[in-house]
């Protein structure tokens, strides 16, 4: 590894840790989630410099449309409205020191545990072929159930929770169109 | 082939870049003028940019209790981002940095307007920007699938996520010819996250100018500009894209990119002057229902030629 790219995973990993720290200190909603997503974005930078670029642009990727929809959650299902009061993020102290505890400790006895290869291997041409080949040539079976089950817990999700059914919509017989819908679509059904 | 450019391109993309938005928003100026019934002339296409000095000397406008930092960094986010997403773009044959992932890149970039027009809408504490901050993830949530999956096209296409790469696949026959639903899904996303024209939706009139309404001085210049230069950038992109970057008889490759990109400024211009505004909510369903399946049915088109070959 060279020297900018030490320095590069150094600084990364001190930003990502700041930012880890600011989610438990900042007392808004919206700064916790953006120095948590700050934080995440870090953590790509070091994906990225660690030799997988396609991992990592792609946790910035997923990382800053799912944290700015969690904003949103967040922010409408507060106890305050709007999440404006000044809050803790601090939550149930003695049980989440326990756990994250126990977390670091097994992370940095693994470290020390696992036999890390001696000496560096020749690093693949294009390691987004490598993740992909790894992901979807060996774990192929496991992939697709992966889809599966997600899928089927998206749609199941949402059956559950949505109130009204196509007999609401489109009348006892299922014959009235447009659909009788609280808010219109685009596409008049 | 593309190739990454020496350290001046650093400056030259972002220059290139400002000049296409500049020449995009003097054309619009122009067009307005025309409608308008006044005489087309250089002052008249030069209006807007006399927004930019007031804007630097406007007393800022202060609002009670704001969230300064956020608000900053939002309203930053959207042009850095725009200049940002112009490193993978291959402008001839040379790209600022030729990134194996840089069709990714693109995207990243781009969903950092989503957090920066959300932020630039939360940080003044007022009712109407913060709708339109909302407004623009309604909107996000309708117009990224379907223009990921017009992405995921070009890549399954070209076999590669390098930009230069797609470019060069398309040796003889442009994606826009045989992917004319990505096509047409891409340049609707790039409007969607220019907030312009028919997506103008998170700065709609009916809110106050929604995000922009409490913005002031440079502030409300980042906002604009940072519009206007997605909007060339998008148009740049989809060069390399769907139209075969800078390939072409006779003229050199960067005057090919140069030509390309222009024509399609010309077509989101005009489609920005032309189209009304839709709804997000009607957007979604629309996006969900029609626009998704059509677009995963054109992903597969080129992952089955390329099976075949």
């Amino acid at each position: 590894m060279g020297t900018t790219a030490a320095v590069l995973l150094w600084a990364l990993g001190v930003l990502a840790l700041v930012g880890g720290v600011l989610v438990f200190t900042l007392n808004s909603m919206a700064r916790v989630t953006f120095a948590l997503l700050g934080s995440l974005v870090c953590v790509g930078g070091v994906v990225t410099v660690l030799g997988l670029p396609y991992l990592g642009v792609v946790i910035l990727l997923m990382m800053v449309m799912e944290m700015v929809i969690m904003a949103v959650f967040m922010i409408a299902y507060m106890m305050n409205p709007a999440g404006l009061m000044p809050m803790s993020m601090l939550h149930n102290k003695r049980g989440a020191l326990a756990v994250s505890g126990v977390v670091f400790a097994v992370l940095t006895t693994a470290v020390f545990v696992v036999p890390w290869p001696d000496r560096p291997r020749v690093r693949p041409v294009d390691t987004t072929v490598q993740v992909g080949m790894s992901l979807m040539g060996d774990q192929m079976l496991t992939m697709v159930t992966l889809g599966f089950v997600l899928l089927a817990t998206m749609v199941g999700a949402t059956v559950l929770a949505t109130h009204r059914g196509r007999y609401d919509r489109f009348g006892d017989d299922l014959d009235q169109r447009p659909a009788h819908d609280p808010a219109g679509g685009g596409v008049g059904r | 082939m593309v190739e990454a450019g020496a350290w001046w391109t650093l400056l030259a993309a972002p220059a290139l870049l400002l000049g296409l938005a500049v020449l995009a928003v003097t054309t619009d100026a122009a067009l307005t003028a025309r409608d308008a019934g006044r005489p087309v002339t250089v002052s008249a296409a030069m209006r807007p940019l006399l927004a930019v000095p007031r804007a630097l000397v406007a007393q800022p406008r202060r609002m009670p209790a704001p969230d300064r930092v956020l608000w900053r960094a939002g309203v930053v986010s959207v042009p850095v981002a725009a200049v940002l997403s112009t490193l993978v773009i291959p402008f001839g044959n040379v790209a600022v940095a030729d990134l194996s992932v840089g069709l990714v890149w693109f995207n990243a970039m781009e969903v950092l307007t989503w957090a920066g027009l959300w932020l630039a809408g939360w940080g003044p504490n007022a009712a109407f920007s913060l709708v339109g901050g909302y407004r623009f993830l309604a909107q996000g949530l309708a117009y990224e699938l379907p223009l990921m999956f017009a992405l995921i096209s070009t890549a399954t296409g070209a076999q590669s996520l390098r930009v230069g790469d797609i470019a060069a696949a398309q040796d003889g026959l442009w994606y826009a010819v045989w992917m004319p639903v990505a096509f047409v899904v891409y340049l609707a996303g790039v409007l969607a996250f220019s907030f312009l024209g028919p997506f103008a939706y998170p700065v709609g009139q009916d809110i106050a100018g929604g995000v922009l309404s409490e913005t002031s001085g440079v502030d409300r210049l980042m906002l604009q500009a940072g519009r206007w230069l997605w909007l060339a950038a998008g148009a740049a992109m989809a060069v390399p894209l769907f139209l075969g970057g800078g390939a072409g008889p006779v003229l050199p490759a960067w005057a090919w990119s140069l030509i390309k990109t222009l024509l399609v400024l010309a077509v989101l211009v005009a489609a920005v002057r032309r189209l009304p505004v839709i709804r997000a909510d009607r957007y979604v369903e629309f996006a969900w229902v029609v626009l998704i399946p059509l677009t995963i049915v054109q992903t597969l088109v080129p992952a089955l030629v390329g099976l075949n070959r």
